[in-house]
């Protein structure tokens, strides 16, 4: 194996964030590979979804730091994450329902400038197969092509990190497998860190796991390793 | 084409009715086209980016009296008096904004409201510039461009409509414009917005200083076109005004405070010819449009018939 | 007169502005507590009390006393019940969102301004106070019916008080105001606790406009001083709180007496409208509430 130390994409040191009593997020050492594809899985309640808030900047930690490839974040708004390249979608689906499909996709593009706005738009749009559609009222979208938009929007950022929050939450079986084929297209140009429940897709695309329980970090490795861990077995896959 | 063929077309109209309407009526246009330009900034705002303010009379009156008290004073003549208001409208817009837009909703309305009124008792406080109630008339000097002399009605009406076509064609501009986009991003879902890389800050304080450079020039226009300044006009009823026009026309749609603003205009003017009490329209009008027509007239049309419209 | 006696004198006008703004502010705090309503229209509640005190006072023959109390009940119910047909005519179509209702009650202020300046007519009324004793203070002779304003203030806000905590309509108000849905899923009538907390609000500007009318005079435009005092207090003592209100409004109402000594009343309004500016955006929760 070559011993080159890359510099991982995203750390977070000792991060933290209590709501009262509950530990959230508590103490998450994390690193998140460059051109991964990384699940991270849990029970409900794991403090999952704060965790990632925590990444996109959605909120801040009470103590702890994240890192974005060696750069401290920690203080960072997350408008300005998201010009650095951390992309996030939504659990529920956030989109602009009264705009345009063009105009939801179009808002992302020009974060990064207004030149050939709208080839740009119809490219991202073309790489989810949304392009016939670019002309409807988002609200007028099925519930799977409303969620394949929420990805189109991320994708148009540009991002080095694209974060999916239970992405294939509610898609068809046919849905799930044209999404797993996108999102292995993304890497290695875009690294990818998504919260998922269904089992079967993240084994199948997951190129390293993290298990979060009771805001910790439980186990983390590859599917063949987590699938071995007595741990988890006993606190997740098992139960 | 078609949306500059129709705002184009309306700009023709409005020339072409100075010589078919008598001078008071023609007078009256010039009116409702300042106060639409007014209406227009409180749109940019309002329709466009989702702020509620209730302090834009606040605007209007630092363009008046940004414009009226140099030409008073010192004697500066329309030109300059005019970009002087526009910046008055401006500089006040930002450093109500940089405060108030800590604020959201209902408080960005309280916060706005008592900014205005506020603004409106420093006008009465320093009465001994400003005239306080009574007010002041602008001086000869200050109402005269290039040797024409305004407070006569051709060029009067001329410059209203001039301010009116610009106003018109730059917030047409404006909104079919990517940060018009960011605008309507931030009004529909601020949230989304934010993690799409948009400071919403940002863009809510351009929206605003844009908002106050309109209500500026407006009431800059105004004290010069009309030749009088004073403290009624940053009253909250010059706040509530504009607000009624946009709503009435629709909220985010480019003609919709122009046309706001010359039926209500005209629904006053009769009203007031046969009773004191004519605000009661105002006050009726508001209440029946949040109920029966939130979307106002063109906002109406443009989402049952015709959805190419801006 | 001397420095103290002056003083003194102050203290006491501030009182009765404290009085008459506490009941006032009051019924502004209730119905945003409850409601989550900013009623703009609140300050012609306030003034319709004052001008049906002098229709009462002017249709009830008799000594003056009579006319009053008579129009004690009777203001506060007329403008509650206007106010209870706001609520189911407006208000409630609105399904109570925050800046629709705001434009609204701006509407309401019109309507209810104008149909006043249409009907009544635009001049200032006196109303006789119910009696005219003295009370003889070394230094000056104070008025008696100003002390009675004040006591009657008091008396009605501890029957708030009572009423809010003691009772179980007011426990209903309460589970109300802390949520909506789940007083709703507990079978609560909502509907009925807004038109009862709006008309209840009303009632109490209607009563402080009846108290004030035989000190000031009925006037068409007499709502919009109290309906921004009201707001800075309801904003500076924390929106919602009805303790917190009380607070700020004998805080405002004495230093507006005081104050009013050393600077010109304008001045002061300008300092307490950016006050309550400064309050709502760096400390929203008001000067006296809890932090949330």
């Amino acid at each position: 194996m070559a011993s080159v130390i890359e510099m991982p994409l995203i750390r977070t040191r000792d991060l933290t964030l209590h709501f009262g009593g509950l530990r959230a997020v508590d103490g998450v050492d994390f690193t998140l590979g460059s051109g991964d594809i990384h699940a991270l899985i849990g029970p409900n309640g794991a403090g999952k979804t704060t965790f990632v808030g925590l990444l996109a900047g959605r909120r801040m930690p009470q103590s702890g730091q994240i890192f974005l490839a060696g750069e401290d974040i920690t203080r960072l708004p997350a408008h300005a994450r998201v010009r650095k390249g951390i992309a996030y979608t939504f659990q529920i689906t956030s989109i602009f329902p009264r705009l345009t499909v063009f105009d939801n996709v179009a808002i992302a593009v020009q974060t990064h400038g207004t030149k050939d706005l709208s080839t740009r738009t119809r490219a991202a749009l073309a790489r989810v197969g949304l392009d016939g559609l670019q002309a409807q009222e988002a609200q007028t979208l099925s519930y799977g092509h409303q969620r394949l938009l929420e990805l189109a929007m991320g994708l148009a950022l540009r991002p080095r990190v694209l974060i999916l929050d239970e992405p294939t939450q509610g898609l068809a079986a046919s849905e799930i497998e044209g999404f797993k084929s996108l999102v292995r297209s993304l890497v290695p140009e875009v690294t990818v860190l998504l919260i998922e429940h269904n089992m079967e897709v993240v084994m199948d695309i997951a190129t390293r796991i993290t298990v979060l329980n009771f805001g910790q970090v439980l186990a983390t490795g590859t599917p063949a390793e987590i699938r071995a861990s007595p741990a988890v077995q006993e606190a997740y896959l098992g139960a | 084409m078609k949306v500059w063929t129709l705002h184009l077309g309306l700009i023709v109209v409005l020339f072409a009715a100075q010589f078919w309407l008598s001078p008071y009526h023609s007078t009256n246009l010039a009116r409702i086209m300042v106060l639409a330009v007014f209406a227009m900034g409180y749109n940019l705002a309002f329709g466009y980016t989702g702020l509620l303010s209730l302090g834009h009379a606040l605007f209007f009156a630092a363009g008046m009296y940004g414009a009226g008290l140099p030409a008073q004073l010192w004697g500066v003549t329309a030109g300059p008096a005019l970009i002087l208001g526009i910046l008055a409208g401006g500089g006040m817009a930002a450093a109500v904004g940089l405060l108030a837009l800590r604020t959201a909703g209902v408080s960005f309305m309280i916060v706005t409201l008592m900014f205005a009124q506020a603004g409106y008792l420093a006008i009465l406080y320093f009465a001994a510039v400003t005239g306080g109630d009574e007010g002041f008339t602008l001086p000869a000097a200050a109402r005269s461009i290039a040797g024409l002399d305004l407070s006569s009605d051709t060029p009067r009406f001329l410059a209203a409509l001039t301010l009116f076509a610009v106003g018109l064609l730059v917030s047409l501009a404006l909104v079919r414009s990517p940060f018009g986009r960011s605008m309507v991003a931030i009004r529909e879902n601020e949230e989304r917005s934010r993690m799409l890389g948009l400071n919403p800050f940002t863009v809510k304080l351009v929206a605003l200083v844009l908002s106050g450079l309109y209500a500026g020039a407006a009431g800059a226009a105004y004290g010069i076109l009309f030749g009088y300044a004073g403290a009624s006009f940053a009253t909250i009823q010059y706040s509530i005004l504009p607000m009624l026009y946009v709503l009435l026309g629709g909220a985010g749609t480019i003609l919709g405070p122009f046309l706001g603003a010359a039926l209500m205009f005209a629904l006053i003017e009769v009203a007031s010819g046969v009773t004191s009490a004519y605000l009661f329209l105002v006050g009726a009008a508001l209440v029946a449009l949040v109920l029966f027509a939130p979307r106002g007239i063109l906002g109406t049309i443009r989402e049952r018939w015709a959805k190419w419209l801006p | 007169m001397a420095f103290g006696p002056f003083l003194l004198l102050a203290v006491m006008e501030g009182l009765v502005t404290s009085a008459v703004l506490a009941l006032a502010a009051a019924g502004l705090s209730l119905v945003f507590g409850v409601m989550r309503v900013v009623n703009v229209a609140h300050g012609e509640f306030f003034m319709l009390g004052a001008v049906l005190a002098w229709v009462v006072a002017a249709l009830v023959p008799g000594p003056p006393a009579l006319a009053f109390v008579a129009a004690l009940v009777i203001a506060p119910l007329l403008v509650g019940a206007l106010a209870a047909a706001a609520d189911a005519l407006v208000l409630k179509r609105l399904n109570y969102d925050p800046e629709a209702t705001i434009v609204a009650t701006i509407g309401l202020l019109y309507m209810i301004q104008q149909a006043t300046l249409s009907l009544y007519g635009p001049n200032a009324n006196p109303v006789a106070a119910p009696f005219d004793w003295r009370i003889q203070l070394p230094w000056f002779g104070y008025s008696g019916y100003k002390l009675f304003v004040i006591l009657a203030a008091v008396g009605v806000l501890l029957a708030l008080w009572t009423f809010m905590n003691r009772t179980r309509a007011g426990l209903i108000m309460r589970a109300t105001q802390v949520d909506r849905t789940t007083a709703r899923s507990f079978g609560i009538n909502v509907d009925r606790v807004y038109m009862g907390t709006f008309a209840l609000g009303a009632g109490l500007a209607a009563l402080a406009g009846v108290l004030i009318v035989p000190i000031s005079q009925a006037h068409y435009l007499m709502g919009g001083d109290p309906l921004l005092l009201s707001f800075i207090v309801v904003i500076i003592g924390g929106l919602g709180s009805l303790r917190g209100t009380l607070i700020a409004a004998l805080v405002i109402g004495l230093s507006d007496g005081v104050i009013s000594m050393f600077f010109t009343p304008t001045l002061a309004k300008i300092l307490a409208t950016l006050l309550v500016a400064m309050v709502l955006v760096f400390r929203p929760q008001g000067l006296f509430g809890a932090k949330v």
